[in-house]
């Protein structure tokens, strides 16, 4: 991580975990949404929550296999996502209508993911303490 | 109710820092309390006091400056995304801070709804 996570007061010293989820609907190039997302994705693991991301929309571009940003002489931040499991983040849920409205498929993915219809992801996201979208 | 805020666009563009500003204030006017609003992604260019909006506008920045005085509000500005775009200590409207990130998880812990304003 290149930045401080700033002072944490835990006040009432419960070591409270909650349930947060990341909603990420937007393409990985393009603006920069997935990649300061993804800072606060890895910061909240490292404060030991409990962290689910979601991929719908142009979000399960961020997922795609053999990303070339040379064109665009931006940063590949893709590899990130297959270093996840390294910070316990292991539930990524990727909504089943949106890779296929992209011609997309589960093998297109470079990291394992669990393929969800938006009816059961309706009941995930009513579970969680924290919703952030992205 | 314990409410955090996380405000995602900048001030004019986009209605979000708007939309947030007046949440916060109609929940204070419940009696509600205001954990901290984090500033985040272009949100942190809410926090500059080099804005000068036209005279017949509203001016987002100070609005912000003002509520945090006189309800002791909590407004912190992620100190990655405010560096990226300019934002330090020197430009930094009165009643905002620079922190870390660790301040938004923070607030999705301690509050009781964390409240996030974007696109």
């Amino acid at each position: 991580m290149s930045e401080v996570a700033g002072d944490f007061d835990d006040e009432d010293g419960s070591g409270t975990i909650k349930k947060f989820m990341f909603v990420n609907r937007k393409a990985p190039y393009g603006t920069v949404y997935a990649l300061e997302g993804l800072e606060v994705v890895l910061i909240t693991a490292a404060f030991d929550q409990d962290v689910s991301m979601v991929f719908m929309d142009d979000g399960v571009y961020q997922l795609v296999k053999g990303q070339n940003t040379k064109a665009i002489a931006m940063k590949n931040f893709s590899p990130t996502y297959r270093a996840l499991d390294g910070y316990d983040i292991e539930k990524l849920y990727v909504e089943r209508d949106s890779l296929e409205m992209r011609g997309l498929s589960e093998s297109d993915l470079l990291v394992p993911v669990e393929v969800l219809s938006s009816a059961e992801m309706q009941v995930l996201m009513n579970d969680q303490d924290v919703v952030i979208a992205f | 109710m314990k409410f955090g805020i996380m405000v995602s666009e900048g001030p004019y563009t986009h209605q979000a820092s708007d939309s947030a500003y007046l949440f916060a204030q109609a929940a204070l006017e419940k009696g509600h309390e205001i954990q901290r609003v984090f500033f985040y992604h272009d949100g942190v260019n809410n926090s500059t006091r080099m804005t000068e909006p036209p005279q017949d506008d509203r001016n987002i920045v100070t609005r912000w400056s003002k509520l945090a005085e006189e309800h002791s509000i909590d407004l912190v500005v992620c100190v990655a995304a405010a560096m990226r775009r300019g934002i330090n200590d020197e430009n930094l409207a009165p009643g905002f801070r620079i922190s870390g990130l660790g301040q938004l998880v923070e607030s999705g812990i301690q509050a009781d709804r964390l409240m996030v304003f974007g696109d």
